[in-house]
């Protein structure tokens, strides 16, 4: 542990219970309590994370519009400021850079937000890119602490302290200057475990003062400090991919089930050639739910057809919501359809499942 | 950490509750904490033969999967199959909740295994 980043609550997580471990370089709270007791609060209550490893990339001068139009497979074009946007970034072959959020301040001031185990990547791929564009790019990963506030209370929690109407903040919007009893922040209406919630941003020496603010402010709501493990099942349950399990440089968005989020049709962009050509050609993978009735389907586990390997676990765990044994699995196209029967090789023995939507999890509106 | 000292441990984590020519078997207080909520349990088949350090089981919390190892050879006389639907009793008291009944093998292996004062120790070196 002694060679990784620790954030700013380091010595916080350490004073809270919680089990560190090293993740993509990292020393982050894995859990306190546990697990499921951390997941339901988010499910039911409230929760609060601390994510300030995630990347923050500042991408900024009169061409940055056009720049990262460039950079993503979404389509920025229509996006007002103060508006935020879920995108692939894809290398020239169409593999999945990385995942990532892009904050419009205004059609020159762009913030990219992304895996902490990419930020590095990233940079070096956007500044290598960027020769011949007029703009300017930092990496503002080390300035920017981060905390995730998230689930049904979330609003009612942050709303006793924060100096604006949060019900006029819509779902992937942000607003770039409010305040926390004192604290300036960034906030948006964002997340990754198919609830409402919040991300707030703030200089790292704010961030220990806000995490501890926060967790005041949620106590007669039950709030958890949650950890990177409710974090996993949270957003696998609501289907949302993780960068390492379900997507990779090896698979491009379309395979992903990132469809939505490619705009072949916006103009140029890297990686949109191989994109064009694997849609004519047709998919050979793609990713789809399954559900088993026993055995828990872990990652790298082969899926089987009638004994015929025919793709493997991305992701699956016993879902601490469904009570149900699912898996999110990269398959061969052809057999990717709803109810098809599969079977998956558990520690030598096969169990019989079949495909469901990978989106386990809605929220109640 | 609960560590009972009328029990044996083994360095896999395991304990032995000696009856006469009988022992139970489950995982420690220290392993389950380690391991967090626990999802399942997979139980090993009644009337099996297992020698000492071979893989009898496994036990699968939310994010891991972890084999069940036998601390000492012998024959599997029973499953607690209160596991098969609520694995996560092993959280709520790790000792109370056995995992197998066996009938010991050879009784001199219980030599090998580390009293509750040695097992502390070896955790505490683990951390």
């Amino acid at each position: 542990m002694e060679n990784l980043k620790k954030t700013p609550l380091y010595n916080v997580h350490k004073e809270l219970g919680g089990k560190i471990i090293d993740f993509s370089g990292w020393a982050l709270p894995v859990q306190y309590e546990g697990i499921i007791s951390e997941h339901q609060a988010i499910r039911n209550a409230v929760g609060l994370f601390d994510v300030s490893h995630m990347g923050e990339i500042e991408i900024s001068g009169g061409d940055a519009a056009s720049f990262v139009q460039r950079l993503i497979t979404n389509d920025i074009s229509n996006l007002i400021d103060n508006q935020i946007i879920y995108s692939p970034m894809c290398n020239h072959d169409g593999g999945i850079l990385d995942d990532l959020l892009v904050y419009k301040y205004n059609s020159k001031h762009y913030l990219l937000v992304v895996n902490a185990g990419n930020t590095q990547k990233d940079y070096n791929w956007i500044i290598k890119n960027s020769q011949d564009w007029d703009v300017s790019i930092k990496d503002l990963s080390n300035k920017y602490s981060l905390l995730a506030l998230q689930g049904p209370k979330a609003e009612e929690v942050l709303g006793q302290a924060i100096d604006m109407d949060l019900s006029e903040l819509q779902f992937f919007y942000f607003k770039p200057e409010a305040n926390i009893q004192g604290i300036n922040v960034l906030v948006s209406r964002t997340g990754y475990t198919g609830e409402d919630g919040f991300e707030i941003y703030c200089a790292n020496e704010d961030v220990a003062k806000l995490w501890d603010l926060l967790l005041n402010l949620g106590k007669d709501f039950g709030i958890q400090p949650a950890g990177l493990g409710a974090r996993d099942t949270l957003r696998f349950e609501a289907g949302l991919p993780l960068y390492g399990n379900e997507i990779s440089e090896d698979i491009t968005p379309l395979e992903g089930g990132l469809s939505f989020f490619v705009k072949l049709d916006k103009g140029d962009f890297i990686g949109k050639e191989a994109l064009l050509k694997q849609r004519e050609e047709g998919l050979k993978r793609k990713l789809v739910g399954i559900e088993l009735e026993r055995g828990i389907p872990r990652q790298g586990y082969r899926v089987l057809l009638d004994g015929r390997p025919i793709g493997e676990i991305t992701t699956g765990y016993r879902s601490p919501t469904l009570k149900t044994n699912i898996a999110m699995a990269l398959i061969e196209k052809e057999q990717a359809t709803l109810g098809q029967e599969v079977q998956v090789e558990i520690r030598k023995k096969v169990f019989t499942g079949k495909i469901v939507s990978k989106n386990f999890y809605k929220r109640k509106k | 950490m609960k560590t009972p000292t009328d029990l044996l441990y083994s360095k896999e984590h395991e304990w032995v509750r000696v009856e006469g020519e009988i022992a139970y078997v489950g995982i420690s207080d220290y392993a389950q904490s380690e391991l967090g909520d626990i999802v399942y349990v997979e139980l090993p088949e009644v009337g099996e033969d297992y020698e000492v350090e071979e893989s009898f089981g496994v036990v699968e919390s939310v994010k891991a999967v972890s084999d069940l190892y036998m601390p000492i050879s012998g024959t599997i006389m029973e499953v607690n199959e209160d596991l098969e639907d609520q694995p996560e009793l092993i959280n709520e008291d790790a000792y109370e909740n056995w995992i197998i009944k066996v009938k010991i093998a050879d009784k001199s292996e219980l030599d090998d295994l580390l009293s509750g004062k040695e097992y502390q120790e070896f955790c505490a070196k683990e951390e």
